[in-house]
């Protein structure tokens, strides 16, 4: 296993009728901060539903710490209980606040005290605290959200996979969401992969950027230089938005 | 009209009276009707959830079944289930036939396709989503199932109330497998049949009213079931 190696796709692809996602190779270091950005249709979620066991590859060798998919299912789930994901459209429990962040701990098989100090923290932390009583369907967009994402992090995940977290909301939401997402990376050392439309947001809050484009990773590097000096003509394009999509 | 009025009149004298006759119908229909809903319920909900879960075009066949099985008119109903406890049916070795037992048999065979189909169409709206999140989040299938029933929970206890409403209400098939006998197995439905042929409105308007009572009682319990969603913390 290489040092520091989460997550190694090699040769992956998904193909319904036709092939939407091809990976040739893709690595991910432990404790940074992804960004994959690319138009409408490029296959970015599709990455994120196989490296979250959602959607099985057609294709490919996946190497989770350098160990191979675990054919038993139980190793299965032990394996996806090391990650979570939170979808573009949030879905939220028709219950509380409170049992909506508790409930990966409560599948885990955490104890109740362990819950409740573990939940009670996690909501003063990211500043939800005095929701924790609200029913979760009477939720703001923007709230919805980061009771979402504390939901998917209360178990401390090593990989956190977020998938377009901001769109549709307003910009004290985006800020209040972008803290949360810095703050979990520096203070839990969690590695975040996340996809987003937004060129901007992906700089201001990526270590790497991932540009994909019709099913293909295009380039990959730091973030700064992606965005000020891109290797492929269409990374550039779509960096200036002149990617017609 | 004034018949009528008597009659609705003669009826709260029989129920404020507690009138054992009237008191032992309408136990014995409520045990077969709870009893049926509640195996209607056990089969319905879990074979629903799993089919509201699998891609409609995997299902298409089975659906067609179903959906059959939900318009199927209680005569037929009680005619299959009849032939198969009479005495040259394949069950007919258990002497069911004009039993209690037969009735609620009969009434599974009713309510079951209703609380099935209704189930699939209602997880069917939200399932995938939902099972999606879970999954994401850590749970095991069973857990996922469970949630996603849980998060159903609206649409799965309108497919049971509209299975108990359509078992309760039904003469047919519990008629045919029953034989609406004095004492064992007569229902209200059967006996507001009967009561009417014989002219005894008072007892047939009698037990109109507390079917219609009693319904609405069920499904108000149930509907405030559905406002659940307490914390835990």
């Amino acid at each position: 296993m290489t040092d520091g190696v989460l997550l190694e796709l090699q040769g992956i692809s998904k193909s319904y009728n036709k092939e939407v996602l091809s990976v040739d190779r893709l690595t991910l270091k432990k404790g940074q901060v992804y960004g994959i950005i690319g138009p409408s249709g490029a296959g970015k979620s599709t990455l994120l539903r196989i490296i979250n066991l959602l959607t099985p590859p057609t294709n490919g060798v996946y190497l989770f710490e350098g160990a191979p998919l675990p054919t038993n299912g139980r190793e299965l789930l032990k394996l996806q209980r090391k990650m979570s994901l939170v979808f573009q459209k949030t879905v939220l429990f028709k219950d509380s606040v409170w049992n909506n962040v508790a409930y990966g701990l409560r599948a885990r098989g955490y104890q109740r005290e362990e819950v409740k100090e573990r939940v009670s923290h996690l909501l003063e932390h990211v500043g939800l605290a005095d929701l924790s009583r609200r029913r979760a369907d009477t939720l703001s967009g923007g709230e919805a959200q980061r009771v979402a994402i504390a939901r998917a992090v209360a178990f401390d995940p090593e990989l956190l996979l977020l998938d377009e977290p901001t769109a549709n909301l307003d910009p004290v939401n985006v800020e209040l969401i972008e803290n949360m997402i810095r703050t979990l990376n520096h203070e839990k050392g969690i590695t975040v992969i996340m996809v987003t439309h937004n060129g901007f947001q992906a700089r201001r809050i990526a270590d790497e950027v991932i540009f994909i484009n019709q099913g293909r990773i295009v380039e990959t590097g730091p973030a700064e230089k992606i965005f000020s000096n891109p290797e492929k003509e269409s990374t550039r394009m779509f960096i200036e938005g002149r990617m017609i999509f | 009209m004034s018949r009528l009025l008597e009659g609705v009149y003669e009826a709260f004298q029989l129920i404020v009276s507690f009138d054992p006759e009237l008191i032992q119908i309408v136990l014995l229909s409520l045990r077969i009707s709870i009893t049926a809903i509640i195996i209607a319920t056990l089969i319905g909900v879990p074979v629903g959830a799993i089919l509201g879960l699998k891609p409609e075009k995997k299902t298409r066949l089975l659906n067609k079944i179903i959906f059959t099985f939900m318009g199927m008119p209680p005569v037929v109903a009680g005619l299959i289930i009849y032939l198969i406890l009479s005495r040259q049916g394949p069950l007919g070795i258990l002497g069911l036939l004009y039993s209690p037992t037969a009735m609620v048999i009969a009434q599974v065979f009713l309510a079951s396709p209703i609380v099935m189909g209704l189930t699939m169409v209602g997880i069917r709206a939200k399932g995938s989503e939902i099972e999606e999140t879970a999954r994401s989040l850590g749970a095991n299938s069973a857990l996922a199932t469970w949630t996603v029933i849980r998060e159903s929970r609206i649409a799965i206890l309108g497919a049971i109330i509209t299975g108990f409403s359509r078992v309760v209400a039904e003469v047919g098939a519990v008629m045919i497998v029953g034989g609406n006998i004095a004492g064992r197995t007569r229902v209200m439905t059967t006996a507001i049949v009967l009561e009417t042929r014989r002219g005894n409105f008072e007892l047939a308007i009698g037990l109109g009213i507390i079917l219609l009572a009693l319904s609405f009682i069920i499904n108000s319990i149930l509907y405030n079931i559905q406002k659940g969603g307490k914390s835990d913390d």
